[in-house]
């Protein structure tokens, strides 16, 4: 499974290069419609091209997304697939109780997260070392909240509290609980 | 004229409060509240910006989470509100050329908005009651975090802003509709049906020869469009705020209700359809019309592609009811059809509706050129810009497998939000301020263009590099609406925070040039009553 690392690096791309041309663009445009000369004609083709062009892109950004992002269909999909593993982890009082210490899963397997709220609306995120954010879903009680992942290079993660339950929820961080081990 | 002079009575000594007619008065009130909340916004958010680089030890982190919870409701309410409010309670009678229907409901919806938006600062800075604008069940009933007595005050706060929200559209459409003294009978049920787009919807299956005109101009029936998601706005947060306040004021009288009798879930569903009426509503339908009338206003030509602009808006009406689900995405309970069609199919159209009158706005200037660069028109093109930077970095975020690592993080705030508010719509909202400036005060002439020049860079500047260093922190895993307690995104915080500080010396710079050009003595004058007659929108002699 691509790693969700890769899928942000062509996301910063893609709308870096954006950004600029689109500044550019208007910079250029601000330059020209106050340099003298005739008043120029729009065509209605242009109009109607551009937006053809709206509609496509649109459209298809998602359709690119569900066919290289892999977690998109997985996620959709999840009841249908048989998972490799399951933890069944609780979110009570601003704290997560977990099944073990560790949370232990062989690179390439997949995990399923199934984590209940006994009170308030959290966030559940698995980040890496240098806290870039591998996933994360919302929590919220009284509905089932469950995630399915598959852990592409080993190492060791932390699970952290995505979603803001009052001042409390910023201390929930757990250092170092899910480890994925080479096959 | 010595500083003192211009400091008392204004550049020149042009601005004279005593000529304002009640509608000026009106508007500027509106003007000078909905700009000093914006200041209260902006030093909110240095506050906050410089927390993120380095926790402020006089500043608990209950403090800090309430500041988080006022700062986009202060922004928002106390300040867009009125800056809208006020412009379009003064545009729509100004463009039918026809009376207010009632200066004095325009007055309660000031007055409700002002002390509303007070009440729940107030409240959220004494008693730190922090459950965010979000509001996600079951934490604004949460006592053993939040104080019920701050809740009490901050909910009702909130609802008089509601209020205050639905006495201007009553205003409106009455205004649109009424019949003024001494005029024909207006035909009520036409100008209604054209200003919300229901003519020019049945105009489409009809003959050419057999369609209707439209009653109202394009920037009404904006009005109008944008005016119907204020209301529903209005009555989904009215309600959610009855519902807290019942469990609140259970608390304070010994009765704990059970907060499981309310779904989280739907609850969530509810809110966030509300929320997204202002978000993907009014915010984008009210900034296309603005776009639209500053075009014509700026280049004094008809617009391009009019008819398919008005159709555009209201297509981004109805887009506005249906795209709730993409702030959704990750919760794994939303039924998946909602992710896919609402969240992420219905929310794409917003880049062909936001995108047609990007387009239709710059070929409308661009069909006038040669044009002088004017205040207005660099303000107006650096709101074209934030939002053309902030929609598509919204529609990637409004999908399935991208928001899976994007959602909650700086990314959301930051290139999104931000931009779409700092850049897209406070610049567009300046370059309504400086196109209706000579028109509401009588001609006061503006105080220093340079210290306008600074404002309009150290704006854009300020604007997007906040927005984009939140970005980046975003995409490396930094989440909002929490605290970093050891600098894990330093480099990024302390960046955004430059750019926060020339966002804030660009609103010190644009408050201080609007005070010398309208003079302490003109800003005291905007709130004295007028003696002219409340019926005219400018004074006789202006016409």
């Amino acid at each position: 499974m691509v790693d969700s690392q890769i899928v942000l690096w062509g996301q910063t791309i893609a709308y870096t290069s954006y950004a600029l041309v689109i500044i550019l663009l208007m910079a250029w445009f601000g330059l020209k419609i106050t340099k003298a000369g005739k008043s120029n004609k729009v065509s209605n083709t242009f109009f109607y091209s551009f937006v053809g062009f709206l509609v496509v892109l649109g459209v298809s950004l998602h359709i690119v997304t569900y066919n290289t992002i892999p977690w998109a269909s997985m996620d959709l999909n999840r009841d249908d697939i048989k998972p490799d593993k399951v933890f069944n982890i609780t979110m009570e009082n601003h704290q997560f109780i977990l099944p073990s210490d560790r949370l232990i899963i062989k690179e390439g397997e997949k995990a399923l997260f199934d984590v209940t709220s006994n009170d308030l609306t959290y966030g559940f995120g698995v980040f890496r070392s240098d806290n870039s954010m591998i996933f994360q879903m919302q929590v919220v009680p009284g509905h089932r909240n469950d995630i399915l992942w598959q852990f592409e290079k080993p190492g060791v993660y932390t699970i952290r509290s995505t979603e803001y339950s009052g001042p409390k929820g910023a201390q929930m961080i757990l250092k170092d609980v899910v480890e994925v081990k080479a096959q | 004229m010595s500083f003192k002079d211009t400091f008392l009575n204004g550049e020149q000594g042009m601005f004279k409060p005593a000529s304002l007619t009640p509608m000026q008065k009106l508007v500027l009130r509106f003007i000078v509240v909905g700009l000093l909340f914006y200041g209260f916004a902006v030093i909110e958010g240095m506050i906050m910006r410089i927390y993120q680089i380095e926790p402020i030890s006089a500043i608990t982190d209950y403090q800090y989470f309430a500041i988080l919870t006022a700062h986009p409701l202060v922004g928002i309410f106390g300040s867009t509100y009125s800056l809208v409010f006020g412009a379009f309670l003064f545009l729509v009678p100004f463009l039918m050329k026809k009376p207010l229907w009632s200066v004095k409901l325009g007055n309660w919806t000031f007055i409700l908005i002002t002390v509303g938006t007070l009440t729940f600062w107030l409240a959220g800075f004494i008693t730190h009651y922090a459950p965010l604008y979000t509001l996600y069940w079951p934490l604004p009933a949460d006592f053993t975090q939040f104080s019920p007595i701050g809740g009490v005050f901050f909910i009702t706060g909130i609802a008089l802003v509601m209020v205050g929200a639905v006495f201007f559209v009553i205003n409106v459409f009455k205004t649109i509709t009424y019949t003024p003294d001494g005029w024909d009978k207006q035909p009520s049920g036409a100008l209604m049906a054209s200003a919300i787009g229901y003519e020019g919807l049945r105009n489409l299956f009809k003959k050419k020869e057999k369609r209707k005109e439209h009653l109202v101009s394009l920037p009404v029936a904006a009005i109008a469009r944008g005016t119907v998601d204020v209301a529903l706005n209005a009555g989904i947060i009215l309600f959610t705020g009855v519902l807290i306040l019942v469990y609140l004021v259970s608390h304070l009288f010994g009765t704990d209700l059970k907060d499981t009798a309310v779904d989280a879930l739907l609850y969530k569903n509810w809110f966030w359809w509300g929320l997204d009426l202002i978000a993907d509503g009014l915010v984008l339908i009210f900034v296309a019309g603005t776009w639209y009338l500053l075009a014509m206003m700026i280049t004094g030509k008809k617009l391009f592609m009019q008819n398919i602009a008005r159709a555009a808006l209201l297509v981004e009406l109805i887009v506005s009811w249906t795209v709730w689900s993409h702030h959704l995405l990750s919760d794994q309970a939303q039924p998946g059809f909602l992710k896919i069609v609402s969240g992420e199919l219905v929310t794409a159209f917003e880049l062909i509706t936001q995108g047609l009158a990007f387009f239709i706005t710059l070929a409308t200037l661009w069909k006038a050129k040669p044009l002088k660069m004017t205040n207005e028109l660099k303000f107006l093109l650096g709101g074209l810009l934030g939002f053309a930077l902030a929609v598509p970095a919204g529609i990637m975020q409004a999908d399935i497998g991208l928001n899976r690592i994007l959602h909650n993080t700086q990314w959301i705030i930051g290139p999104h939000v931000h931009v779409a508010i700092l850049v897209g719509l406070t610049m567009t909202l300046y370059s309504a301020i400086y196109i209706l400036l000579p028109i509401v005060t009588n001609g006061a002439k503006l105080y220093s263009q340079k210290l306008a020049n600074f404002h309009f860079w150290a704006h854009l500047i300020g604007g997007i590099g906040m927005g984009a260093f939140m970005g980046m922190a975003g995409l490396e895993g930094m989440l909002r609406r929490t605290i970093y307690f050891n600098g894990e995104f330093n480099l990024y915080m302390v960046l955004a925070g430059i750019c926060g500080g020339l966002l804030l010396l660009a609103f010190l710079a644009f408050f201080y040039n609007i005070v010398m050009t309208v003079g302490l003595k003109g800003v005291i004058g905007i709130f004295t009553p007028s003696k002219l007659n409340e019926k005219d929108l400018l004074p006789v002699e202006e016409k």
